[in-house]
């Protein structure tokens, strides 16, 4: 008999286990999957290192640093700082046709952009920047968490292309909802992003990953891979244990899941159909492209690039296709200031983000879906390099990931990266010991998803205790 | 434990906690929240960490006591006198 059994062995589902095995507690963490991480995860291939899932770690903060999200994760964690040692971004950009707006991890780069661009704007831009909602506000009590960003930044600026310009990489790195986002989240993701800004450890997301798998097994925690989740045991109202896609059962006296909200509702045994229909819908696709040198060498120096070829961003699944192209994220790992020890990635690397509907891919024929990922590829980097220097004629080796592929990983109904528009911000569901933490809870992102992980365990599983 | 043991206690577990935190110049009398960067998810934590250590309970309407260090051993000590 487990304290607590977590669905999942992603960052979230990672960093609970931490909590609980901390306090003493018997805690098992299940994953499907072969491997770690969920959504962010890394392989080897044809010699090299890829990484799948972390761009950016958003929450930028130095050693020292005592407030916001990451310091409180490594904190709560009892982590050291060198454990995760973040290099600063160089810097970063929103391309839309025209106009150009850089930001780094000090916002006055990006105030002063805006003065110089939309010098008629800037006065609106630091009202909206003095209306955030702090993060002490974000567990959704606050009345204005779940108004209309675009409404709130229209009180503020009356430049439109401005508006799409701010919202374009904040969708990007986290928004579930299409065209729209909650000012909450807009808030949470405005801190990550402009206040607090991007970093990167050296070796990547694995660095993260391997930390938090070796703290949860150092202190005990059991970390099953190959061990689906196929149904929540319910009896008179609890959950009692899980049963594992081999038939084996797991008994707990509750049950934390990272599944996702609609994923978990169907593996209780006692709901015959999960009356949610809104699981999220958007999902991407991605490539990494390998170039023979440093992109900086090609005259690329930005970390990230978000970029948009018309004045209206459109934040949505595609209409009429398999990708959309239009808009997308290009992210360099060798633009970050890592230590001189540390010394430059070994290979020159571009990735390459687009939107692209999870069923269309689903239903191609292997040979078909093989095919398309060749060509889906060729139309995003056709695209990216309208706001980059082309590095078509550098490239010496080439991965992608589709919708297809984060669904394999995942297990998340429509391969959706951000989980569902509507948060379940008190991690509750309709059985009192079964909980749920991750994607579909609250925040998002790498940082996101461990602070998710920490709050519900804190809140759920340690008190109660 | 004797209320200077106790205080070392809790020096101990706030140094566990946050162990970027210069704990030297700690006025006993004056709240936490006024000298260390600690949010509730900290306090918390010294709750959690007295009952993984020593197996005191603290029910959570007596968390108020654990504003200051002072008022923290004051509460603590007749709950770990004979720990």
């Amino acid at each position: 008999m487990y304290d607590t059994i977590i669905i999942g062995a992603g960052m979230s589902g990672l960093a609970a286990g931490i909590r609980l095995a901390h306090f003493d507690q018997r805690v098992c963490i299940l994953e499907r999957h072969y491997t770690i991480g969920g959504l962010n995860s890394f392989y080897r291939m044809g010699g090299r290192d890829y990484d799948v899932g972390l761009h950016a770690m958003t929450n930028f903060a130095r050693k020292g640093d005592k407030r916001g999200p990451l310091a409180k994760l490594i904190r709560q964690l009892r982590f050291g700082w060198e454990d995760f040692k973040l290099a600063e971004q160089i810097g970063s950009s929103i391309r839309f046709p025209g106009v150009s707006l850089d930001f780094n991890n000090d916002i006055e780069m990006l105030e002063s952009e805006i003065a110089s661009r939309f010098p008629d704007q800037i006065d609106g831009f630091r009202t909206l920047c003095g209306s955030l909602l702090d993060y002490s506000d974000m567990d959704g009590g606050s009345p204005e968490f779940m108004r209309s960003a675009r409404e709130v930044l229209a009180e503020h600026l009356s430049e439109p292309l401005l508006i799409e310009m701010l919202l374009c990489p904040l969708m990007w790195y986290g928004n579930a909802r299409e065209d729209d986002m909650d000012f909450g989240q807009f808030c949470i993701m405005f801190r990550a992003c402009y206040l607090e800004g991007f970093g990167r450890p050296y070796k990547g997301v694995r660095v993260i990953l391997k930390n938090l798998v070796r703290k949860f097994r150092g202190l005990g925690g059991e970390l099953k891979l190959r061990h689906g989740v196929s149904r929540i045991h319910v009896e008179d109202g609890k959950a009692v244990g899980v049963v594992l896609d081999d038939g084996t059962e797991i008994e707990g006296k509750r049950i934390l899941s990272s599944a996702g909200n609609i994923e978990t509702m169907r593996m209780c045994d006692d709901i015959t159909t999960p009356e949610v229909a809104r699981a999220g819908k958007l999902s991407f696709i991605e490539s990494i492209s390998i170039l023979d040198r440093d992109p900086k060498a090609l005259g690329f120096d930005r970390t990230i690039v978000f970029y948009n070829d018309s004045e209206k961003f459109h934040w949505r699944r595609p209409d009429d296709g398999l990708c959309d192209a239009r808009t997308g994220v290009i992210c360099s790992p060798n633009n970050y200031i890592y230590d001189s020890d540390e010394g430059t990635l070994p290979d020159g690397v571009v990735r390459i983000t687009t939107l692209a509907d999870h069923d269309r891919w689903c239903e191609l024929p292997e040979q078909k879906y093989l095919a398309e990922k060749v060509t889906q590829y060729d139309a995003a980097v056709a695209s990216a390099v309208r706001f980059m220097p082309d590095f078509r004629s550098n490239v010496i080796a080439t991965d992608v990931f589709t919708p297809k592929t984060i669904r394999r990983f995942t297990f998340h109904d429509n391969g959706a990266v951000y989980g569902a528009p509507d948060k379940q911000l008190d991690g509750c569901t309709h059985l009192p010991n079964l909980y749920l933490c991750g994607t579909d809870q609250g925040f998002v992102g790498i940082v996101g998803a461990i602070v998710s992980g920490i709050s519900m365990a804190n809140r759920h599983c340690l008190m109660s205790d | 434990m004797t209320p200077a043991e106790i205080r070392d206690e809790i020096i101990d577990i706030l140094e566990d906690i946050s162990p970027d935190e210069d704990l030297d110049g700690l006025d006993d009398q004056k709240p936490f929240r006024d000298q260390l960067e600690l949010d509730s998810m900290d306090f918390l934590d010294i709750v959690m960490e007295l009952r993984k250590r020593h197996r005191v309970q603290i029910p959570e309407e007596d968390y108020g006591n654990l504003a200051s260090m002072h008022s923290t051993v004051t509460y603590l000590e007749p709950k770990m006198k004979d720990i």
